[in-house]
């Protein structure tokens, strides 16, 4: 074969790829104890883009071929770009190869639908056996469902994959309609639900049965595109808490809209991706993850949106004065980690350095508390009584004075809708 | 009071040993080979000591905990002088206290201790993400690091791990030792750098890059490049995770 078409094939297909954000390599459990090569546990970033994001697997697409015209998607049929296909073989290949040189955690490995969903799929999950089967290999790999894929490939690609995932693309069902008339929510959760049923019960089996093979132990994650349609961070965090609820996910992504065509449904050519509102979604995301928020506190009808000016914490506690100040001497961990400027790892700090004496302010900074927000609303061994704390405008406003945002350099466009 | 030691661990250790035999809890600890002698202080050189350094050793961890051990180990990699004084001052605190006061982060040498440790837990896993091989053409996998810290003890249960089935040498020509594995058991050699390209008894040949080697670097670099998405370029996040540092043992980030 010749390396010229391979390094245009990787060119082309990684390319294509890169719009799909899940990079994560953490979450399985499958050791390497074949004696062969590979081995997964905690994750690993091998390098970062000059984007800033993370490169952790070999993120490929089998092929750009594909029989969908989804407006936002690159690889839809009616784009006039480049196609290429990779074979099996050298799929496995260039995995193999960059593994062993350490440049990867695992293969990422895509696809567009070529002739139906089945055809696609069988592939995938014939590049996955051989790699697990044939060379031994250990490490991570992540296979994307195709939707509508037979509940036998499903199955069969569970067994070789550390994660599976689909992506929801669009938050609501209107602008899914509008933007990819051929596809729809149903199908994936009807993927999502095929591969959570199995993996219960491989589960429930494996309680009976040590032995009992892995499936997908990583567990599955889904994506959606955020500034295509006219959604509201609303109907993208309600979306993301159900399916969280609903398949378990593992992670729901992201990803802001980055204009790739001159079609009039969506933002035009040259605008702005929605970096901001991205990072805000994800400190939401986090915040019902770890800090045990309820989807409804960080957004609701009276908020449909999130401020752009404060993080989402912060938003919750200017809105519940009530809640505040904390005693962090004597409160329980939940309600110390609702303080803005504590994190988990400070929380957790916290709670155990206070057992041996009262924690002062002096000690706070030390641990890594951002105090200059924390301290608006707790209290700790030496801090004043007694005097009128300030309203929650008056703080937000002290808090917005003493910080600026990494964001305002970066994203003039967003800028517009402070004033 | 300065006590001098030898710059090992068990060394370190015989300094505790010595500081509760003599009753001294107030001394300044130094690895003697960066000492600078004081006009004022009298300082001590302690003789390393396997058998006390393991009783200080064993004593310490029955009254602290298994995270703590493993973070005392971690800080000491770092090879700091203030990080010596802060294990030294914390296992005098230990000893003196019949509880498990090593997560009281609210005194200085705890609080000291677990951020070096977490800053040497950072670096070491910035080893295993960094570290880039290249094949020579008698299938050795090899790779050449300079990390902050002597973190090589703590990466080669992972690597070996992960490969264990090709033969691996990790050097680090800052310290002037790496770690070989030969698909059994993974050894420390010590070599001096430019012998790593020469015959050695100990070693395989490292003469010519394999032939695909050029081929798969191209192809990484080609990956790293069209897997950028331009529109949302960020230098100062991208410095953030990979600092300029480490550029050295990226192919990518190389031209």
């Amino acid at each position: 074969m010749s390396w010229e078409r391979i390094r245009e094939k990787l060119q082309i297909l990684s390319d294509a790829a890169k719009y799909d954000v899940s990079c994560s390599s953490s979450g399985s459990n499958r050791k390497n104890t074949t004696n062969g090569v590979g081995d997964t546990g905690t994750g690993i970033c091998h390098t970062y883009t000059e984007d800033g994001r993370c490169v952790s697997l070999l993120k490929i697409l089998l092929t750009n071929v594909c029989i969908y015209d989804c407006a936002y998607c690159v690889s839809r049929r009616s784009n006039d770009i480049k196609r290429a296909a990779f074979t099996v073989d050298e799929v496995v290949e260039l995995t193999m190869n960059f593994y062993r040189r350490n440049y990867i955690e695992g293969l990422f490995l895509s696809s567009g639908i070529f002739k139906n969903a089945d055809y696609t799929m069988e592939r995938m999950v014939r590049i996955a056996k051989k790699l697990r089967t044939e060379h031994n290999y250990n490490g991570y790999i992540h296979l994307k469902t195709i939707p509508g894929a037979s509940q036998e490939l499903l199955h069969e690609a569970g067994l070789y994959a550390d994660r599976m995932s689909i992506n929801l693309e669009i938050p609501t069902d209107s602008g899914l309609k509008l933007l990819a008339p051929e596809k729809s929510h149903l199908e994936v959760s009807q993927g999502l639900g095929t591969v959570q049923a199995k993996r219960s019960e491989y589960q429930a089996t494996r309680q009976l049965m040590r032995s009992t093979p892995k499936f997908v132990p990583a567990g599955q994650s889904t994506q959606m595109v955020v500034g295509a349609t006219a959604e509201t961070d609303k109907d993208v965090l309600y979306m993301a808490d159900s399916y969280y609820k609903g398949f378990q996910l593992k992670r729901v992504y992201f990803s802001g809209y980055i204009p790739i065509s001159e079609d009039t449904r969506m933002p035009a050519l040259g605008s702005q991706p929605p970096l901001l509102r991205e990072n805000r979604l994800y400190q939401s995301d986090w915040l019902m993850r770890f800090y045990g928020f309820d989807v409804a506190e960080i957004v609701n009808d009276q908020h449909p949106n999130l401020d752009t000016q404060v993080d989402p914490k912060l938003a919750w506690a200017l809105r519940n004065p009530h809640y505040f100040p904390v005693d962090i001497n004597t409160a329980d961990y939940y309600q110390i980690l609702r303080v803005p400027g504590i994190g988990v790892k400070s929380a957790k700090k916290i709670v155990q350095a206070r057992r041996f004496a009262p924690i002062r302010s002096f000690q706070l900074k030390q641990l890594g508390v951002a105090y200059n927000r924390a301290q608006h609303f707790m209290i700790c061994a030496d801090s004043r009584y007694g005097y009128k704390e300030p309203e929650p405008h008056q703080i937000r406003a002290k808090i917005l004075a003493g910080s600026s945002s990494k964001f305002l350099k970066t994203d003039p466009q967003q800028l517009t809708l402070f004033t | 009071m300065h006590y001098l030691f030898d710059g090992t661990l068990p060394g370190l250790l015989c300094c505790v040993f010595e500081a509760f035999e003599m009753k001294e809890f107030h001394v300044r600890v130094f690895d003697q080979a960066f000492y600078q002698p004081s006009v004022f202080d009298p300082t001590r050189t302690i003789e390393t000591d396997e058998t006390k350094a393991d009783r200080v050793w064993k004593g310490f961890s029955m009254r602290t905990d298994q995270a703590t051990t493993s973070q005392f180990y971690k800080a000491f990699l770092s090879e700091s002088g203030e990080t010596y004084q802060h294990l030294f001052d914390l296992a005098i605190y230990v000893f003196q206290h019949d509880i498990n006061v090593a997560h009281n982060y609210g005194h200085p040498a705890v609080l000291g201790m677990s951020q070096m440790a977490k800053s040497v837990s950072r670096e070491k896993h910035r080893m295993e993400a960094f570290v880039r091989f290249k094949k020579a053409n008698d299938g050795l996998f090899y790779a050449l690091v300079e990390p902050d810290f002597n973190v090589l003890p703590l990466i080669s249960t992972h690597f070996k791990n992960r490969y264990a089935d090709q033969p691996w040498l990790i050097y680090d020509l800052r310290r002037k030792y790496g770690i070989y594995y030969d698909k059994k058991r993974v050894d420390t050699v010590k070599i001096e750098p430019n012998e790593i390209r020469a015959t050695s008894a100990n070693l395989p040949v490292v003469q010519f890059e394999d032939a695909e080697e050029a081929l798969y670097d191209q192809l990484w670099k080609d990956y790293f490049k069209s897997t950028n998405i331009v529109e949302r370029k960020n230098t100062r996040l991208h410095l953030q995770h990979v600092p300029k540092r480490y550029w050295r043992y990226l192919n990518e980030k190389l031209p």
